[in-house]
């Protein structure tokens, strides 16, 4: 069983932004892509743990803010020669809201 | 090897001269002899000799006095666009290594089936085995008195392009008669060149044959928006004048005055030499499936054919009936079966395409999508599930995917529902990514409408090593004139070999083709105002561009449209976004401005109290004589900015490509060896030259004298003040590198030293490229370059001076204040989730 989490509607992410979102302490980046997709990725970089909302997001990726290392959106790996990968988190939009799952780690602590 | 002379004509013009036709004697090969040097003639050329270099002796005839260039490429020259240099298909080069003989600017005048002979208007003769007419065809003259008026032209060939350049440079009224593609692009070259351009059109709609009523309609209003006039329905009655051109009658009566009157009501089949010839004619020159005309030896091909009751004024048919002719001369005979047309083109900058039937009828469908305010219509007619026409304006991305479709005949019934969105939705999985959609493009889908080469020889092309945009120009010509398919072509470099491609020497990123300076000069020579404006308008290959390329642009677009853009956040590195500096540990830190290094009990006071307030844990002196706050967190940085802002401080503007700090020392207020008010100086400077985006950071130093405490000679401007006045450095640089200034100039007067600070800023805003601080800007453009535009170009420096200060009204207001009060909160917030299900 999933806990989903209602965290607002799209509106409230800028396209081609990030916003953060506090579950159980833990900072959680849920980003909106230039065509409405949205995805949600533990904020930090897998390099030096930047913070990824903080990014330039292009495309399915986001740049992170401290070394410009590229991070897929979709699967939280590093592109390019980078080497790393930061956990997702399952989202979907549903009745106009988006809802994303309780992180697995908090939902054992639960 | 002996020689002999071949033709016999000894009086005319040509013959006789050193340009005597030389035939070695043993060379016994057929002879072909092709009447036109355009782009059929010499491409069914190019396509024989690509099947068989040898089995041919060549010879063409060339009306024009130039080498085979590309006629549909005329309207970018016209429009200054490109010269004619560029537009050159072939050059003599071409010729000379294939052994072809050029005869240029000697029209053929007469064919002598009998005798296998023609003759040129020289008087020249020359005996053909194959004899090969790609005479093109001519301008539609409606028969209104005062056709042939001096100031009245086509536009068909290089020399009517010379004339109407001629006539733009005197300005005044130009009239357009015809409003199809050939009309429309004659009138925005006419407008781009000065001149009040009228489009007089018969029909109701702009482009009929291409374009439908809705689209037509949007194309006129844009046009219009453009400054041009367009009367539809308009019916010339005659052009008068005394001696030349004064204007243009209609049948209704308007008058519209005119100093030239371009003809562009349509083209025939120019067919007069075959049917002299007595060759069976009727629109045009009548082939069969091998382009080959009521006589064995003679073949036609281009627009001056009809193929099954066909005639084509289109480019694409012309490359299927160079290769059936050229596989006819080579015995493979694949046979030409006619060609399904699209068009894809851009009037006067804006993107129309169509393809196939769109009239409508029995059993057919509409599918529409309209968005007015973004300039967008797209209409595919649909009959039996397969797609039969489409009609695309102001975004044809796709329509190479539609005439795909409608070639293949595909079924479409899967897609129908999200057809009309496109390729990346209907076909799923690429919605964003341009190159899984070039990756499903069929192989004979069209990549290259100006030289007609299809995907699957781009891809063979690469495959064989071209692996640069250059070379794949170099090796199969797309993308080598008008440049629209650019972004397709990489695609297809990055499908192929992955991350093996070779980009240019100097693009902006992998995003595009294009450098810094080309993007720059478009954006302000085509007036862009959006940051995907650009990006459709210069192909990029990714949807929304990369970290690189959006700061960039984001810079460009306010760097030239001051007051008018607006900033785009997302484009906006971290710094800049959050207007603080971030840190390792994702807090930031936070340096009010302190106007020349100057500060205050009160401003220290308001410093000291954020930092207990927010239990900042470290606060340091700067090395731009100010102090540093750090580990604020995001949420509290607009609570601390109001708290700043209270003591009258604003954004210090240190995490930001833009103007930091101006770093003075006491000067002669209080030092005994200053000779002038730098303190004084500083503060002006800054308050003159605070809020202004950069290419980069730039820092500003004045020293009160020669020992030059404030570092100013290795600032991007100092000044060092001497008893005589001020000495202007420029050019230096502190950092990884260091650099010492260069020495601009001295003037006079505190006044002076800020105009010239103003001006030097400017120029550095509008020239240098996007993250290039002044250091290497001045190591690449030249010192004599900059003192040129400051120092001797007096009215130029008293313009980019003016510019500056323009640009200042926008930038001077604190983006502190505007956060504090609530501006943009989200960015500094979390999202607060509201309620928990489980399911």
């Amino acid at each position: 069983m999933t806990d989903w989490i209602d965290i607002g509607t799209l509106a409230d992410i800028p396209q081609r932004g990030a916003r953060t979102v506090l579950i159980g302490g833990e900072e959680i980046a849920v980003f909106r892509t230039g065509d409405d997709q949205v995805f949600a990725l533990i904020n930090e970089c897998p390099h030096k743990k930047g913070p990824l909302s903080q990014g330039i997001v292009h495309g399915h990726s986001v740049a992170c803010p401290l070394h410009n290392w590229n991070i897929a959106l979709k699967t939280g790996e590093a592109q390019g020669a980078d080497e790393g990968c930061t956990p997702t988190i399952a989202v979907k939009h549903e009745g106009g809201r988006i809802l994303i799952a309780r992180p697995v780690a908090m939902q054992a602590a639960a | 090897m002996q020689f002999e002379i071949e033709t016999q004509a000894e009086t005319g013009p040509v013959a006789g001269s050193e340009d005597q036709m030389l035939v070695p004697m043993d060379d016994v090969r057929e002879h072909l002899v092709v009447v036109g040097n355009g782009m059929a003639g010499c491409r069914a050329v190019e396509e024989l000799l690509a099947r068989d270099g040898t089995r041919y002796r060549v010879t063409i005839f060339g009306a024009e006095p130039y080498v085979n260039y590309n006629r549909i490429m005329l309207s970018p020259v016209l429009a200054g666009e490109k010269t004619f240099e560029q537009i050159v298909i072939n050059d003599r080069a071409w010729y000379e290594d294939n052994g072809i003989e050029l005869i240029a600017g000697d029209p053929v005048t007469a064919i002598d089936r009998a005798a296998k002979n023609v003759t040129a208007q020289s008087g020249r003769t020359v005996h053909y085995d194959k004899l090969l007419i790609a005479t093109g065809s001519d301008p539609f003259i409606i028969p209104v008195p005062g056709k042939d008026m001096p100031g009245v032209i086509s536009f068909r060939d290089m020399k009517d392009v010379d004339t109407m350049i001629d006539a733009a440079g005197k300005g005044g009224d130009a009239v357009v008669i015809g409003g199809g593609l050939l009309g429309l692009e004659a009138a925005h070259g006419l407008t781009l060149r000065g001149m009040k351009v009228t489009v007089i059109h018969l029909m109701d709609t702009l482009m009929e044959r291409q374009l439908d009523e809705a689209a037509g309609w949007l194309l006129k209003s844009a046009l219009e928006a453009r400054g041009q006039t367009i009367l539809t329905g308009a019916n010339t009655a005659e052009i008068y004048g005394e001696g030349k051109v004064e204007g243009v009658r209609l049948k209704d009566g308007r008058d519209i005055p005119a100093s030239l009157v371009v003809m562009a009501v349509g083209i025939r089949p120019a067919t007069a030499l075959a049917r002299k010839a007595g060759l069976a004619v009727n629109r045009g020159i009548k082939v069969d499936d091998h382009m080959v005309t009521s006589d064995a030896d003679v073949l036609a091909v281009g627009e001056c054919v009809e193929h099954d009751g066909n005639v084509y004024g289109l480019v694409a048919p012309l490359w299927d009936m160079c290769r059936s002719l050229a596989d006819g001369l080579t015995d493979q005979h694949s046979g030409y079966k006619g060609s399904v047309t699209s068009t894809k083109l851009k009037v006067a900058g804006l993107d129309v395409f169509s393809a196939g039937d769109f009239s409508g009828g029995e059993g057919c469908e509409d599918i529409v999508l309209r968005d007015a305010s973004r300039g967008v219509y797209k209409r595919v007619v649909v009959k039996d599930d397969r797609v039969i026409g489409a009609v695309l304006y102001g975004d044809t991305a796709d329509g190479g995917w539609y005439f795909d479709l409608l070639k293949r005949g595909e079924n479409v019934a899967d897609m129908r529902d999200l057809l009309i969105f496109g390729q990346a939705f209907a076909q799923g999985g690429g919605a964003l990514d341009p190159k899984s959609a070039v990756a499903a493009l069929s192989d004979d889908a069209e990549i290259c409408g100006c030289n007609g080469v299809s995907k699957g020889q781009v891809v063979s092309c690469i495959e064989e090593g071209a692996c640069s945009l250059d070379a794949v120009r170099a090796g199969c010509k797309a993308s080598a004139s008008c440049g629209s398919c650019t972004g397709l072509v990489q695609n297809l470099l990055a499908v192929v070999l992955g991350d093996e491609v070779q980009s240019g020497p100097k693009t902006m990123c992998k995003c595009t083709s294009f450098g810094h300076d080309d993007v720059r000069r478009e954006i302000v020579a085509q007036d862009m105002r959006y940051i995907p404006e650009v990006m459709q308008k210069l192909h990029w290959s990714t949807p929304d561009g990369c970290s690189s390329c959006r700061p960039a642009l984001n810079y460009y677009l306010l760097c030239a449209l001051p007051g008018v853009y607006v900033d785009d956040q997302q484009s906006r590195f971290v710094n800049e976004r959050m207007h603080a500096n971030i840190q390792k540990d994702g807090t930031y830190s936070v340096v009010p401005r302190m106007w020349g290094g100057l500060t205050s009990p009160r401003e220290l006071r308001a410093i000291a109290d954020v930092v207990e307030k927010y239990n900042a844990p470290m606060v340091k002196v700067t090395g731009g004589q100010r102090l540093d706050i750090f580990g604020i967190k995001k949420e509290d940085l607009p609570a601390v900015w109001a708290d700043l802002n209270a003591a009258g401080m604003v954004s210090g503007h240190a995490y930001g490509k833009s103007l930091r700090t101006v770093k003075t020392c006491v000067g002669s207020e209080w030092c005994r060896f200053g000779t002038q008010d730098s303190t004084g100086l500083g503060v002006k400077t800054e308050r003159m030259t605070w809020g202004s985006w950069m290419p980069h950071k730039f820092k500003i130093a004045v020293s009160g004298c020669p020992r030059n405490c404030a570092e100013a000679t290795i600032k991007d401007f100092g000044i060092v003040c001497v008893d005589s006045g001020y000495e202007l450095h420029v050019g230096g640089n502190g950092g990884i590198h260091v650099r010492v200034t260069d020495f601009l100039c001295k003037v006079g007067t505190e006044q002076e030293a800020l105009d010239y600070c103003a001006a030097f800023t400017q120029l550095y805003r509008e020239d240098a490229r996007y993250l290039e601080r002044t250091a290497p800007w001045i190591e690449r453009v030249g010192v004599d370059y900059v003192k040129q535009r400051i120092v001797e170009d007096e009215a130029g420096r008293e313009a980019l001076r003016a510019r500056f200060l323009f640009s200042q009204q926008f930038m001077q207001d604190d983006p502190w204040a505007q956060r504090a009060a609530g501006a943009n909160s989200d960015l500094h917030q979390h999202l607060d989730p509201i309620s928990i299900a489980a399911e």
